[in-house]
């Protein structure tokens, strides 16, 4: 049975990972590579890097830090951030990215998805949709959530799917930081409206919320960072309880 | 020890080179006939779309190439479907080592493509010497392989198909040891080793 995946996010800065990550037995917790590689022993299903550079000369560290990435981790991985074009595209799965993310270049010319899709293939392109609930609708947002668009996002995830999207990555703004578990009717009411699996994203604080995402919300996999990160949760001792809870989970 | 990824237009050919180089194995990639053909084992990646493939592949006469080698050989995802003897995408005749025909999911229930680990069981051959029954293996793909008389390996997604076939030196796998943690490591391991 296909089994639901557990993904620590990773942020990078520069080639480095940011965000107070507090790890005491590897050499090096700012160093993507090493963090990864504890990640895939521990047991983590996938890992996605979520570039947050500004700078475009700063790309090339990400592309080599792709490169290392691929060459020491077992498991998929996906990279995301600002990506806005086929280059960048073929520059990241050449660099040996199993797949990438895009958000706002997709929201501001859909028929990009397509285009990857066609060029790549499906199984590489994840849509990640950033969505805050508001006015009694759930709104698409782009640029890491500073700006609004009228796009709902059952609609979009539809959209998406249709175009050629393989995955939706759903952050929920809401719950993302608050730590009080996935927002579950909107994960839920994408992963019934189309045919590709979703990753919920967004408001992981407990084990239970990770059962809920899966049991409630119909999410095929669910994404965290700091309940990892700070090891407020083991990613081994999350597999374990989600597996003694029926879920299919690979231990 | 020659180990050879045959080069064509098709994804992961990085990521395998970079399993192979985890588990010590230097790999040559090419398309050159006369490398692959004193080669000691051949890997026939592919992630990509049948069709597109089997033209590149005809084109460059790799199509007999690839069913005449004598060595071990080892398809992996869109490899091991390009081995079967048709494949519903894009309609395409396929290079017909082994006997199963390659279908589209066409589930209700799952959805389409199956992305994620899933386990791989009734296991059989030397291939998965060591290796655990209902381990699990990383997949991804819309098109499968029928269950049939090549069938060393099975996975269930809706239905069982074959996750991994052989027939004399050809051997093929739908899913991705080369990004399957350290059981997949096992699995390429146990290739080289045939």
């Amino acid at each position: 049975m296909l089994a639901k995946r557990i993904i620590p996010c990773l942020d990078i800065k520069d080639g480095r990972t940011v965000k107070g990550i507090n790890f005491e037995n590897i050499r090096d917790a700012g160093d993507p590579v090493e963090l990864a590689r504890m990640y895939a022993k521990a047991g983590a299903d996938e890992l996605v890097f979520l570039d947050i550079t500004a700078t475009n000369e700063k790309r090339k560290t990400l592309t080599e830090l792709v490169t290392r990435i691929a060459k020491q981790i077992n498991i998929p991985f996906t990279v995301g951030g600002g990506i806005s074009s086929i280059v960048d595209v073929s520059a990241l799965l050449n660099a040996g990215a199993d797949k990438i993310s895009i958000n706002s270049a997709a929201i501001k010319n859909p028929q990009l998805i397509k285009n990857l899709a066609e060029q790549f293939g499906s199984q590489c392109i994840v849509l990640a949709i950033d969505t805050k609930f508001e006015n009694n609708n759930w709104f698409v947002y782009l640029n890491g959530g500073r700006i609004k668009t009228d796009l709902k996002a059952v609609e979009w995830a539809i959209e998406g799917a249709k175009l050629g999207a393989g995955e939706i990555l759903l952050t929920s703004m809401n719950n993302d930081g608050t730590k009080n578990g996935f927002a579950i009717d909107i994960t839920k009411q994408i992963s019934e409206a189309v045919n590709i699996p979703v990753i919920a994203s967004g408001g992981a604080g407990t084990m239970e919320h990770f059962k809920n995402i899966f049991i409630n919300g119909k999410a095929d996999a669910a994404l965290a960072a700091s309940v990892f990160h700070f090891k407020e949760i083991e990613v081994i001792e999350l597999k374990k309880y989600l597996s003694s809870k029926n879920i299919s989970i690979r231990l | 020890m020659k180990t050879v990824i045959i080069k064509y237009n098709a994804g992961n050919i990085r990521s395998v080179t970079f399993a192979l180089e985890r588990i010590g194995i230097e790999p040559i990639i090419t398309d050159d006939i006369a490398e692959m053909s004193t080669a000691d084992k051949v890997i026939f990646p592919g992630v990509g779309e049948a069709s597109s493939a089997m033209n590149y592949l005809r084109e460059k006469k790799l199509d007999i190439v690839i069913r005449e080698l004598k060595q071990p050989v080892l398809g992996i995802c869109l490899g091991m479907q390009l081995m079967c003897t048709s494949s519903e995408e894009g309609d395409t005749k396929c290079l017909g080592v082994f006997n199963q025909k390659i279908k589209l999911f066409k589930s209700t229930e799952s959805k389409v493509p199956q992305i994620g680990w899933n386990t791989i069981f009734d296991l059989k051959t030397d291939l998965f010497k060591g290796i655990k029954e209902n381990e699990y293996q990383y997949c991804v793909h819309s098109y499968y392989a029928e269950m049939g008389e090549n069938t060393i390996a099975t996975t269930n997604y809706d239905l069982n198909y074959s996750s991994a076939l052989r027939k004399n030196n050809f051997y093929g796998v739908q899913f991705h040891p080369e990004k399957s943690g350290v059981v997949g490591e096992t699995i390429l391991q146990n290739f080289i080793k045939l």
